[in-house]
C-alpha cells in the first residue's frame, strides 16, 4: 500500500483519498478505524466503487505491469513505485498505452527531487565541467545484513534483489544526469547474505553519448545508517562528487556557474532544497507526489520520472543481468 | 523544561549535511565512554537534560547514570520514541506483522494473528502501550518528565489523520509514567491545529526552527506567526540548520523569537558545547534587557 505515500497524500490540500487497498487485514483495519479512509482488500473492487482519478501503486514489483495496465485501460493516471516493471518487455506496452491515452504517468525515483542532485544536473547540462570522461554511481546501506531474511525482496521472481532495488535508483540517476545506459561491458551480481538474489552489483557501463563509468552498489553494508547514494563525475574542466546531502565540485578555472568559483566548492542540501507543504522522511518524497498532482492539474509537464524514463532504467537493469560474468563467465 | 536541552544525533551518526561527517561521528562515538564523556561536558556547561532516541546504545548510558546517582542527581532524560530505523529496517526484513511479533513483548501479537478475526480498537491501543513500555524499559529508575513521539511517527499519523493515536500516546505516558507527552514534528502549524481539535491543550512540541527556514514546512513566516499567536510549549531544534547558518547568527535568531521555551542542540566537542551554551545565555540576557 505505501503508508508514507498515503500520509503525504492525506496531507495534500488538492488530494482527496477515495480508497486505500492492502492485503494485510491488520493494516487495512487500522486505517479504516483511525483514518476513516474507505478501505478495500481487492483493488478491482476499489476501482469499481471509488472511481479514482489517479492511483498510487506501491506493491511488489511483480504486480506492477498487471495493475498499471488495468489502471491505464480504465483511463486512470498512475504513479507507480520503482522499479517500473520486472523487465523492459513488460514496460514497453505500458509506455505506449499511457502515451496513447494521454494519461499522466510517473515512477517513484525520488532522487530527481533531491536538491543536490538537481544542482548536479544543472551543472552537467550547462556544460560547466567540459568533456566528461568517467563517472561512478554508488549506493550503500543496510537492507540485508544477515542470512535469515525472507520477504518478497529476497525472491528473484517477485522483483527482489539489490539490482532491482538500490541499484535501480543509481542507474536512474545516471540516466537522468548524464545519459541513458545503452551498453554494459561487464557486471558482477553478488550474493552476500541472500540465498537467491544479489546483495551487491558491480558493473561497467556505457551511455548513449559513449561516456563510460562504474556502478558500485551494496545493500548489505551496515556501516551506513541509511541508504547513501552518490555520483562522481570526472571531466576535463572539473570534477564533481555529490550525495543527497552534500555537493562538492571542483572547477579548473573561473568559467563556472554563478555562485561558484575556481577550485573546490561545497553546497549543502539545506541551501538547495525548496520548501514543501508537508514533510515526511525527506522533502523529495513530498515533492515527487506534488509534481504528480501538478502534472494532472496541467501545471507542470509530465517529463520527470515518466514511464519512458523508468523504462530506460529497466532496460539498463536487464543489460546488467545479461552481462553478469559470475553467471555467464 | 530547562532552557537548554542536549540532543543525541551526533552520537548516532545522524548528520543532515554530510555523509562523511556522519561516518566520522560513528568512529568518534564508537565506545559508550565517549558518549558519557560528552554528556559530562554538557553537564559541566550547565545543561542537565538529555533528549535522546530510544537507540539500543542509550540503555548502556542509562546504566552509567544509574550507577552514579550522586553525579547525575539533577540529570533528566527526555526519551524520544521510537528509534525509527530499528523498526523501518525490521519492517523491510520481516513485514509489519513480523516486526510487531519481534518487538511487542509476550505472545500478544502472535495470538492476535492466529485469531484471524477483525482487530478491535482496544487491540491497537494495547499494542501501542506494549511498544511504549518496551521502549521505556531502558529508562527504569531515571527521571523522564517528558516523553516524545519522534517526528517520523507524529507526522505519519498526522498525514494519515490518526489524531486519536496521538491522544492515546499522550494519555498513556501521563497515566503510566507520570510524564508529559511531547511531539516532535516537521509540520508545526498543521500539528497544532490537529492537537487542538483532538483536545490536547498547550502541548509540548519540538520542531525545526532556524534562520534558514530549513525543514519548516509551510515556510518560516508561518512558523514565526505560529509562535506569536498559538498557545503551546515550543522547543526549537535544528537551530543551526545543519550548518547553513553561523552559530552566532543562528542562536541570535532563535533567542529573539517569542515563546520558545527550550532550545535543543547537539555537539561532539567540549568547545562547541561551551560555545553554543554561552551564545544562548548571552542572547537570552540581551533579549531580557531589551524587554525590560
Amino acid at each position: 500500500m505505501g503508508i508514507s505515500h498515503l500520509a503525504i497524500l492525506g496531507a495534500h490540500p488538492d488530494v482527496e483519498v477515495v480508497g486505500v487497498c492492502d492485503t494485510s487485514k491488520m493494516m487495512i483495519d487500522a486505517i479504516e478505524k483511525y483514518s476513516g479512509f474507505p478501505c478495500y482488500t481487492d483493488y478491482l473492487k476499489m476501482l469499481d466503487n471509488a472511481r479514482p482519478e489517479a492511483v498510487f501503486v506501491a506493491v511488489p514489483t511483480k504486480f506492477h505491469a498487471k495493475m498499471v495496465e488495468e489502471l491505464l485501460r480504465r483511463d486512470i493516471h498512475v504513479f507507480t513505485e520503482k522499479p517500473f516493471c520486472l523487465n523492459p518487455e513488460e514496460g514497453n506496452t505500458l509506455v505506449a498505452l499511457a502515451k496513447q491515452k494521454k494519461l499522466i504517468n510517473q515512477v517513484g525515483y525520488h532522487n530527481k527531487f533531491v536538491g543536490t542532485f538537481q544542482e548536479v544536473k544543472r551543472i552537467v547540462d550547462g556544460g560547466w565541467l567540459g568533456e566528461i570522461y568517467h563517472f561512478q554511481g554508488q549506493a550503500y546501506g543496510p537492507v540485508v545484513i544477515n542470512p535469515k531474511q525472507e520477504t518478497w525482496r529476497s525472491k528473484p521472481e517477485d522483483g527482489g534483489g539489490c539490482l532491482m532495488d538500490y541499484a535501480s535508483h543509481v542507474i536512474d540517476l545516471i540516466n537522468y544526469i548524464l545519459a541513458p545506459v545503452t551498453s554494459v561491458k561487464a557486471s558482477m551480481l553478488k550474493s552476500i547474505f541472500s540465498k537467491d538474489v544479489d546483495d551487491a552489483v558491480y558493473a561497467m557501463l556505457e551511455l548513449s553519448n559513449k561516456v563510460t563509468g562504474l556502478l558500485t552498489v551494496n545493500w548489505s553494508d551496515d556501516t551506513i545508517r541509511k541508504m547513501s547514494t552518490s555520483i562522481t563525475v570526472n571531466a576535463k574542466k572539473g570534477k564533481l562528487i555529490s550525495d543527497a546531502n552534500e555537493l562538492k565540485v571542483y572547477f579548473k578555472d573561473n568559467n563556472c556557474p554563478e555562485g561558484y568559483s575556481r577550485g573546490w566548492n561545497i553546497k549543502h542540501v539545506t541551501d538547495l532544497t525548496d520548501d514543501v507543504a508537508f514533510y515526511l522522511r525527506g522533502e523529495e518524497y513530498s515533492a515527487q507526489i506534488d509534481y504528480f498532482v501538478k502534472a494532472i492539474q496541467g501545471i507542470v509537464p509530465n517529463n520527470i520520472n515518466n514511464f519512458e524514463s523508468a523504462w530506460l532504467t529497466d532496460r539498463a537493469i536487464s543489460l546488467i543481468r545479461k552481462e553478469d560474468t559470475l553467471v555467464h563467465g | 523544561m530547562d532552557r537548554i536541552l542536549f540532543g543525541d544525533n551526533q552520537f548516532f551518526a545522524v548528520n543532515h549535511i554530510s555523509d562523511e561527517k556522519s561516518m566520522a561521528q560513528s568512529i568518534r562515538f564508537k565506545d559508550d565512554q565517549a558518549i558519557v564523556k560528552t554528556l559530562d561536558y554538557a553537564i559541566e556547561a550547565g545543561v542537565n537534560t538529555f533528549m535522546c532516541t530510544t537507540h539500543d546504545r542509550i540503555s548502556n548510558i542509562c546504566e552509567v547514570i544509574r550507577e552514579n546517582p550522586e553525579k547525575y542527581r539533577h540529570f533528566k532524560i527526555f526519551p524520544c520514541m521510537p528509534y525509527a530505523h530499528k523498526y523501518a529496517n525490521a519492517v523491510t526484513e520481516l513485514g509489519i506483522a513480523g516486526t510487531l511479533k519481534q518487538y511487542v513483548p509476550g505472545n500478544f501479537v502472535g495470538s492476535l494473528f492466529k485469531g484471524g478475526l477483525a482487530f478491535l480498537s482496544k487491540d491497537y491501543t494495547a499494542i501501542m502501550e506494549l511498544l511504549i513500555d518496551a521502549e521505556m524499559k531502558m529508562f527504569k529508575g531515571i527521571y523522564t518528565p517528558v516523553i516524545f513521539l519522534q517526528n517520523v511517527i507524529t507526522d505519519l499519523l498526522l498525514g494519515l489523520k490518526m489524531s486519536e493515536v496521538l491522544v492515546t500516546f499522550h494519555d498513556y505516558v501521563a497515566k503510566k509514567y507520570n510524564a508529559e507527552a511531547g511531539f516532535i514534528t516537521m509540520n508545526l502549524p498543521m500539528l497544532l491545529n490537529v492537537l487542538d481539535v483532538a483536545g490536547i491543550k498547550n502541548p509540548i512540541v519540538c520542531s525545526s526552527i532556524n534562520k534558514a527556514g530549513f525543514r519548516m514546512s509551510g515556510g518560516k513566516q508561518v512558523y514565526e506567526e505560529t509562535l506569536r499567536t498559538r498557545k503551546f510549549r515550543a522547543i526549537a531544534m535544528q537551530v543551526l540548520a545543519g550548518g547553513a547558518v553561523s552559530p552566532r547568527e543562528a542562536i541570535e535568531y532563535v533567542c529573539g523569537l517569542p515563546n520558545i521555551e527550550s532550545i535543543l542542540f547537539g555537539a561532539s566537542s567540549r568547545n562547541n558545547i561551551n560555545e553554543t551554551v554561552s551564545l544562548i545565555n548571552n542572547f537570552d540576557q540581551k533579549a531580557l534587557k531589551t524587554a525590560i
